[in-house]
This record gives structure tokens, C-alpha cells and sequence, in this order.
């Protein structure tokens, strides 16, 4: 595919062509998809989550602004909702990410959430195979914490962060949204303002509240940054690179990203599993079933056999 | 399912006027569009890179500062040069009757919606044009 040789050469047009492709998901998406497969697996990809307004888009800034003063290259995919009411969105992430602009070793790409939450996990994570291929060094993918579909997408990157905020009430955001978990390093932002101790204090006493064994045996960090100014910045920055030792030098990379794989490819079957087989389905048959799940004559267990074993027998 | 017309809505120059801009960037996501705003001060540099780099349908672009005149048409020239001549490019704001016509048919701008205009009106106008201009894309 040319799209793919010319990304891999540096054309931007292309690489953001490729993108708007994969997020399609159609068939060319899929022969994208499988030119560009071979050249993935090196990038580091870094997920970047937390409620709205906690200073991600800044603190993304600022990580690439560092990586890229270091001679990296730095690829940022910014993940909004989409409007459920409309099916559109308002993707501004980019008002904050102005001084990443001019410079070729950088490249932003708003996305919108859109339907599903498996679709939402598949069209990021396709997307970033387009970055990884096209050779960017660090893929950074910054997200709403607000949900499940977030925490998909975060669980799609080797190295999590999740951002707090000081006096967000009395709960850390992210025991509420379930997100604690998934952090491999812990950024309390807006550190210039009241109450960043006691919000480091909670987090201390969530971590150890646990059995005391940690994911992967690796203890989170806690780091506090002033994002709009750059302070430690660096220190974050080392955070997650250490991270990412971390889980190079006890074969834990290799495990993650078979893991990944695995998930992956499962989504995969199941959803092309269920497109075949309702293709396949009679529509008299369909209507059928639903109607005597509607009127309680059917549950919905003994519908779905029937239905598979109907396919399976003609097939 | 057809996928969202996405459209980058940027302010050029130096101009702090962004109410237009921003019922702009609402009516469109609310007719399910997907609209990056890149909001004030935007050179046109800065709006032809982020265009491209988001693969973006169409440009609009909101202006009430008066220097539409030397903006806008750097900023399609520098379209054309970086092989973006085929995304559409529509622009609001305070612009005489005579500039409008001239940024027309000299420089490019495919439409061009001062106050009062209906926001129906300009999405209308932007669904009927991009077609028209992605067909080889
Ligand atoms: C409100 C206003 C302000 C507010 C702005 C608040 C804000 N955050 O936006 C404040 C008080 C800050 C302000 C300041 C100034 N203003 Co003022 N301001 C206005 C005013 C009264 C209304 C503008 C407005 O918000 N309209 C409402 C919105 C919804 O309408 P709109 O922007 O025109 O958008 C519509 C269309 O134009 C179009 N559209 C707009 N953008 C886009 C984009 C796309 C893609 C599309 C398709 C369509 C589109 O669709 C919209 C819906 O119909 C206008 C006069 C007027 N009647 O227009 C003067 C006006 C724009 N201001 C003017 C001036 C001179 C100034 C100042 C320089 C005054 C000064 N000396 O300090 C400063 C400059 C500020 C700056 N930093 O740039 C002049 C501009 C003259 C010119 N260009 O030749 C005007 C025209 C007043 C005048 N008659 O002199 N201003
Ligand atoms: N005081 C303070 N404000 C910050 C800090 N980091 C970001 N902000 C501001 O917080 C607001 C939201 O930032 P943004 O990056 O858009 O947050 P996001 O919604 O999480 O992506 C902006 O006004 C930023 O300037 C910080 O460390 N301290
Ligand atoms: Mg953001």
C-alpha cells in the first residue's frame, strides 16, 4: 500500500490520510491495517487519563515538549466523547497543545469517541498502530477518565498515568471511576494549588491500603507537577520511563503485549462472529425469535442456540 | 455507516472576538460534525498543519479583525503548496460585500458567512461542498 510507504517516509498527509482509514474501519482499512502490521511493536505508548480539566492536555504538552528536547519523537492521539445526542463532537485538546506546532518530529491528532465501546478501543488501537509504524518513538493517548471505555484505551498502553488534582472533594477521582488500578504512575497536577499534600496522602494510603503486593511488582510513583509551568516535568517524564524499564527488564513487556494481542484478536473474532452469523441468519427467522423473546416465550439463552445451531447446521 | 465530516474551526490573526467561532464549532457538532477548535491567535502556519494533520474536510475560519485581506489568502496559498488544495475552506466574520467577492474567485474561499447568517445556512453549505470535494479522497 503506497499510503503506508510514504506515512513510513515522513508524509504527513499520508500518515493523517491512514488514520482517518483505520478509524473508518472498513475493508481498505483492513489491507492498511495489514501493510502497516509488520512495522509495529516498537513505539512506547503511553495512556494519559484523568477527569476533565485536571491539566492533561498541558501535562501532554509538556511530556513530548521534554521527550522531544531529548531528540525523540512524539506522537499525541487526544480522545474526546462524542456527543451522543448528535453523533458529533468538540475535540479541543489542541487549544492547549500550540507550542508542539512547527516542528516535523510531532504530530497531533484529535479523535472522537463515536459509537461503541469496543469500537472505541479498536479505533484507537488501530490508530496508534498507525503511529507506531510510522516510527514515532512515543505515543502518547490522552483520555477522559470518566468511564469504562477510558479505562479500555488505557489498558491498551504499556505505561499509565493517571492525573489527580488537589481539593477535588473529599474522594480521589479515580477510586470513583475505578481507575486506580490501571496506573503505573500517579501525577498530582496543579501542585501550585491548596491541599496537593493531602491529596498525596490519600493516594499513599490507597496504594497501601491493598494487599501490599503490587501489579507487576511495581510501586506506582507519586509525582506532583505545576503543568502550565513545567515544573517536575522531568521527574514525570523519568516516572514513566522507569516504568517502561521496568517492565523491559523482567519480561513483562513481552507479556503485556501478548496479553494485548490476545484481547485483541479475540474482539476481533467476536465481533466478525457475530457479523457472519446474523448475515447468515433468515430475516423471518430473526424477527421469529425476537418476537417470542418479546412475548416471554423464548429466553434469550435459548434464542441465541437456536439461532447458532440454525447457522452452524446450513453452514 | 458514512463517517463524520470533520472541520477544524480556527481563529487567524490576532483577534479576540470568538463568540462567532464558538456558535460556529457548536451548530456543526450539534449537526454531527466533528469540529477541532484550535482557538485565538492562530498564524496560518499553525492552521495549515493542524488542517493536515487531522485530515480535516474543511477549514472554517472566523474573523472580525479587519485583516482577512492578508490572512486568508496565505492561508489557502499555503494549502495549495502542501498538497492540501482539495479541503474546503469557508470563513465568517466582519468582511465587506467587495472583499468577500474578491476572496471568492481570486483566493479560494469557498463561502463566506457574515453576521447574522443562519447557522442552518452554513451547514447546509458545508455538507453539500465537502462532498463534492473528497469524491477522489
Ligand atoms: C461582542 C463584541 C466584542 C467583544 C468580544 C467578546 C468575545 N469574546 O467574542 C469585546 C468587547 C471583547 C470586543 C472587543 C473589541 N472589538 Co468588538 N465587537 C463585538 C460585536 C458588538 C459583536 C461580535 C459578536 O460577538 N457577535 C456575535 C457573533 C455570534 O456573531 P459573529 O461573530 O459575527 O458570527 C456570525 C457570522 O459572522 C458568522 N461567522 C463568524 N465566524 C464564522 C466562522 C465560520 C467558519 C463561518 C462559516 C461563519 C462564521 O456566523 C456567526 C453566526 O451568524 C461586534 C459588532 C458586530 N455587530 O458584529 C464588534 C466588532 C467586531 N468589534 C470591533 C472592534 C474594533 C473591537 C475592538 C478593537 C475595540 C477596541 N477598540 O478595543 C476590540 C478588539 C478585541 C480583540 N482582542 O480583538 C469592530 C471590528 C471592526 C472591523 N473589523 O473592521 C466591530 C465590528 C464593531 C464596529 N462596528 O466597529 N468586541
Ligand atoms: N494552576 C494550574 N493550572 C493548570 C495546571 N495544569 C493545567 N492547568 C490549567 O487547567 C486547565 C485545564 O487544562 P487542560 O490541559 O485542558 O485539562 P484536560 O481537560 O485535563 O486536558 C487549563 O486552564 C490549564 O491552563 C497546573 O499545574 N496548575
Ligand atoms: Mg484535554
Amino acid at each position: 500500500m503506497e499510503l503506508v510507504a510514504k506515512a513510513r517516509a515522513g508524509n504527513r498527509r499520508a500518515l493523517a490520510r491512514l488514520i482517518t482509514l483505520v478509524e473508518a474501519g472498513d475493508a481498505q482499512a483492513q489491507t492498511a491495517l495489514a501493510a502497516l502490521y509488520p512495522y509495529t511493536g516498537h513505539a512506547h505508548i503511553v495512556g494519559v487519563t484523568g477527569a476533565p480539566g485536571t491539566g492533561k492536555s498541558t501535562l501532554v504538552t509538556q511530556l513530548a515538549l521534554h521527550w522531544r528536547s531529548l531528540g525523540r519523537t512524539v506522537a499525541v492521539l487526544a480522545v474526546d466523547p462524542t456527543s451522543p445526542f448528535s453523533g458529533g463532537a468538540i475535540l479541543g485538546d489542541r487549544i492547549r497543545m500550540q507550542s508542539l506546532g512547527g516542528d516535523s518530529g510531532c504530530y497531533i491528532r484529535s479523535m472522537a469517541s463515536r459509537g461503541s465501546l469496543g469500537g472505541l478501543s479498536r479505533a484507537t488501537g488501530d490508530a496508534v498502530k498507525v503511529l507506531d509504524a510510522a516510527g514515532f518513538d512515543i505515543v502518547i493517548v490522552e483520555t477522559v477518565g470518566a468511564g469504562q471505555a477510558e479505562v479500555e484505551i488505557a489498558r491498551e498502553a504499556h505505561s499509565v498515568v493517571v492525573v489527580e488534582v488537589p481539593g477535588m472533594g473529599d474522594d480521589i477521582q479515580a477510586i470513583k471511576a475505578g481507575i486506580l488500578e490501571i496506573a503505573d504512575v500517579f501525577v498530582v497536577n496543579k501542585a501550585d494549588r491548596e491541599g496537593v499534600e493531602r491529596t498525596v496522602r490519600q493516594l499513599q494510603m490507597m496504594l497501601h491500603l491493598g494487599s501490599g503486593e503490587h501489579r507487576d511488582g511495581w510501586e506506582p510513583p507519586i509525582v506532583q507537577t505545576v503543568s502550565n509551568t513545567g515544573k517536575n516535568i522531568a521527574e514525570a517524564a523519568a516516572a514513566v520511563e522507569r516504568h517502561f524499564e521496568h517492565l523491559k527488564n523482567n519480561n513483562l513487556l513481552e507479556l503485556r503485549e501478548r496479553e494485548r494481542i490476545e484481547r485483541e484478536w479475540k474482539m476481533i473474532m467476536r465481533e466478525s462472529l457475530l457479523r457472519q452469523l446474523l448475515q447468515r441468519l433468515e430475516p423471518q427467522q430473526y424477527e421469529q425469535l425476537l418476537n417470542q423473546m418479546a412475548e416471554r416465550q423464548l429466553d434469550p439463552y435459548a434464542a441465541a442456540k437456536q439461532a447458532i445451531e440454525t447457522v452452524l447446521e446450513l453452514s | 455507516m458514512e463517517r463524520p465530516i470533520r472541520v477544524l474551526v480556527a481563529k487567524p490573526g490576532l483577534d479576540g472576538h470568538d463568540r462567532g467561532a464558538k456558535v460556529i464549532a457548536r451548530a456543526l457538532r450539534d449537526a454531527g460534525m466533528e469540529v477541532i477548535y484550535t482557538g485565538l491567535q492562530q498564524t496560518p502556519q499553525m492552521i495549515v498543519e493542524a488542517a493536515l494533520q487531522e485530515d480535516v474536510d474543511c477549514i472554517g475560519l472566523s474573523i472580525l479583525s479587519g485583516a482577512h485581506m492578508t490572512l486568508l489568502p496565505k492561508i489557502t496559498t499555503m494549502l495549495r503548496e502542501n498538497d492540501g488544495a482539495d479541503i474546503l475552506v469557508v470563513a465568517g466574520g466582519i468582511i465587506s460585500d467587495e472583499d468577500a467577492l474578491t476572496l471568492r474567485n481570486e483566493h479560494g474561499i469557498a463561502g463566506i458567512f457574515g453576521p447574522g447568517s443562519s447557522t442552518h445556512a452554513i451547514i447546509d453549505f458545508i455538507r453539500e461542498h465537502v462532498q463534492r470535494s473528497s469524491v477522489e479522497g
